[in-house]
């Protein structure tokens, strides 16, 4: 069995989230918004679901909206938050995730003034850095809670009177952070929240996006009235039972599941570091989710580590893959002051609820001797492309 | 014992696919690899839209590993590849000769960038879809690898292979070079790979529109485009030009010159900016001098005047003719009689009989 150490792009489907498809697959069909039995039965699994993310943040279920995924949450909050806005600026950073770039470089061709605050070598942004770039103009305030690809935690909650203060919508991507370390969206103080199923073991395809007061965004996707009108189009009912499963247990297990892992992404860590000299941490040592190790592998190109790897049945991941299958280097390392050789020298080994201690230890026995055979096969002869 | 186990390299055709396939039939360890070349185009909408999610031949590549069952993975080598191929391929048409790009792309990439990839993933061959043979002499002095040409003569690729050694040819496979193209696309068919029908690319891959001028003015520097005069055997300025990377040796059209007879491009004398053009009768040479010239087997001793068939362009028939080693890569080829034009810049590959000895670069026509 391969070893799957790639949770933070998708984690496996939690056993809560399997049993609650599985006990919807042979209801005859229903659609939440029909008046027939069939449909009240899918309206209180979708209600039920609903209630138990909001749960999880400390929501009311009202305010919880399902998508179809992150992205679509990112792009809900964005658009919805700026498209009948006084304000044309966008306080945002560097380092966030595509859904939420792209996005913003719309708005910027849109007329937008976009602001990308640069985070430090551990991939913090500094609050002082975000308050000196709100003003009167600001519309939205949009930072992620927990990096993708390094895990640095930022400092949020001290934002939250700043945003208030100049009038800005405050919105948190916590796509990576929510099931991980315990989130809640009063205590942060934020607009707009967004969750993504597959990062805590609920399938892709269903997403949640947090709105405080939903009279505040303008809906992106027209249509019926569902999702309190925020979000046209049947609900993915199957997705959101799973999510709200996944959620509840999530919260459930938070506490010992974090210890836990927490442990063995150390102990991968240390024999790691011990086996490979020259090998280094990007992102801080704590404020950092601890399931998260990305690495710069000295002397070798991250992506035939990461080929070598998968051939041995270790799978995990470098910068943001894309469907052709090739890998550019990660814009988050760059913007954290890394080299474009050292991004390209870097990988991402993220785990999760079904990380196994045996899995570890097979995963050690493992990447130090591909490190070494890779590092020896492949001399850096073109300038520098690879870290040394 | 497992498997050993064998880097494809993979462009999505039915070449490269059939010959995965045949590997893996034949029991090896196949890893199925596409590389990335050419840089993305990078119009503001394909920037956006993320064109490089879109590479509908690494989608073909990739069904093919699926249907044969082995991995398959895209790596990256764009800044290789610019370097030293596209890089290359600017400079010599800005020096007034005509590149190959696909003989440095076999030297400098498939069979040396790739296998250092193939080492890091653990992989002790590279094999392609290449139409050539290798064959292997095994006697008490060690093993002697040689380069064939392929039985299909009309596909015959060994010409863009000659800068293979012994060191390359030992870790290198061509599964295809027994096979006729017909053969393999019967075989495609059979396997059930959907591209068994594909037709064969025929651009070079990083200039898909064919207008290498234009793709030589964009990557140059203004200073570096030598523009200057069309003239003739005498002299005499028959029209002006926009640079001599614009031109190659045997070239007939858009010369823009009109003339009671039809014209050649002759000569190329980059320094004066001058394009010499001449008639039919006036362009033949008697040999070539050849620099860059690697030998497939080093021991191979070419005595002066060494007999031999040479082949100046891709498309061209081999001529016979005699070598001449003048340094350890420096060679004179003079044809047993009298020759085509030679354009400098092009590979020529000596061959006795079906066997590379090896090649190299024209450098200049011999003309007497």
């Amino acid at each position: 069995m391969p070893i799957y150490l790639d949770h933070n792009a998708g984690a496996p489907l939690r056993t809560e989230a399997r049993a609650a498809i599985a006990s919807l697959l042979d209801e005859p069909g229903g659609n939440p918004a029909s008046v027939h039995r069939a449909g009240q039965r899918a309206r209180r699994a979708l209600e039920r679901a609903r209630a138990e993310v909001a749960e999880l943040i400390g929501a009311a279920p009202r305010q919880i909206t399902f998508t179809s995924g992150g992205s679509e949450s990112n792009n809900l909050a964005i658009f919805g938050a700026t498209a009948n806005a006084r304000g044309r600026r966008v306080v945002s950073s560097a380092i966030e995730h595509s859904s939420i770039l792209a996005p913003l470089n719309e708005l910027d061709a849109r007329g937008f003034e976009i602001i990308r605050i640069a985070p430090d070598r551990d991939g913090r942004i500094a609050p002082a850095s975000v308050v000196a770039a709100l003003d009167e103009n600001t519309a939205l305030l949009t930072l992620a809670l927990a990096n993708a690809e390094v895990g640095t935690i930022q400092d949020l909650a001290p934002l939250r009177s700043h945003a208030v203060r100049v009038g800005a919508m405050f919105h948190i991507d916590a796509a990576q952070a929510v099931g991980r370390i315990p989130v809640d969206v009063e205590s942060l103080g934020c607009d707009l929240m967004t969750l993504s199923g597959h990062k805590l073991g609920a399938p892709a395809g269903i997403g949640v996006l947090y709105v405080r007061d939903a009279a505040r965004i303008a809906p992106t996707i027209l249509g019926g009235p569902q999702e309190n009108a925020l979000r046209a189009g049947t609900p993915n009912l199957l997705g959101a039972v799973a999510f709200g499963a996944a959620a509840h247990a999530a919260a459930a297990l938070m506490a010992e599941e974090s210890a836990r892992i927490a442990g063995l992404a150390a102990r991968l860590l240390m024999n790691l570091s011990a086996a490979i000299p020259g090998l280094s941490l990007n992102g801080p040592l704590t404020g950092r989710l601890s399931n998260t190790l990305n690495l710069t592998f000295p002397g070798v190109l991250g992506e035939s580590m990461l080929i070598a790897l998968d051939l041995e049945g270790v799978q995990l991941s470098m910068g943001s893959a894309c469907a052709a299958g090739a890998v550019e280097p990660s814009h988050v390392l760059i913007a954290m002051g890394r080299s474009v050789a050292e991004a390209r020298s870097s990988l991402r080994i993220s785990l999760g609820w079904s990380t196994s201690a045996e899995e570890i230890d097979a995963a050690i026995s493992i990447i130090a001797p591909v490190w070494r055979r890779v590092a020896e096969a492949e001399p850096a002869r073109d300038g520098a492309e690879i870290a040394r | 014992m497992s498997a050993q186990r064998v880097l494809v390299a993979m462009s999505g055709g039915v070449d490269s696919s059939v010959a995965a396939a045949l590997l893996r039939e034949q029991g090896y360890d196949v890893v199925g690899i596409a590389m990335r070349l050419a840089p993305e185009p990078s119009s503001p909408v394909s920037k956006r839209r993320g064109t490089c999610c879109s590479h509908d031949d690494f989608e073909d590549a990739r069904r093919v590993a699926e249907l044969m069952d082995f991995p398959f993975y895209v790596v990256d080598l764009r800044a290789e590849f610019a370097s030293r191929v596209v890089d290359n391929f600017v400079s010599e048409y800005l020096r007034g000769r005509t590149p190959n790009p696909c003989v440095m792309c076999n030297r400098e990439i498939k069979f040396d960038r790739l296998w250092y990839r193939a080492r890091a993933i653990g992989a002790d061959l590279v094999a392609t879809g290449h139409y050539a043979r290798i064959e292997c002499d095994r006697d008490h002095d060690g093993d002697r690898y040689r380069l064939l040409r392929a039985a299909d003569a009309s596909k015959d690729q060994s010409y863009f292979l000659f800068n293979l050694g012994q060191t390359e040819l030992a870790r290198t496979l061509f599964p295809l070079g027994a096979m006729t193209k017909a053969e393999v696309r019967a075989r495609a068919r059979a396997l059930g790979l959907a591209n068994a029908d594909k037709p064969e690319s025929q651009e070079i891959c990083f200039v898909p529109d064919g207008d290498y001028a234009s793709f030589v003015e964009r990557l140059a520097r203004p200073a570096e485009i030598r523009t200057g005069r069309v003239v003739d055997l005498n002299g005499r300025t028959l029209a002006t030009h926009g640079g001599v990377h614009r031109f190659t040796v045997g070239q007939r059209r858009g010369l823009g010159v009109a003339a009671g007879e039809p014209l050649y491009v002759r000569e190329i004398r980059t320094a004066a900016g001058e394009v010499v053009v001449a008639p039919r009768g006036r362009l033949f040479a008697r040999g070539l001098e050849a620099a860059h010239v690697r030998l497939v087997d080093p021991s191979f001793a070419a005595d002066a005047d060494a007999p031999i068939e040479v082949k100046i362009r891709y498309r061209h028939p081999s001529l016979r003719a005699t070598l001449t080693m003048r340094s350890a890569d420096r060679a004179e080829v003079r044809f047993t009689s009298e020759g085509p034009a030679v354009t400098p810049g092009q590979a020529c590959v000596f061959y006795r009989g079906d066997e590379v000895v090896g090649g190299g670069f024209i450098e200049r026509a011999i003309e007497a």
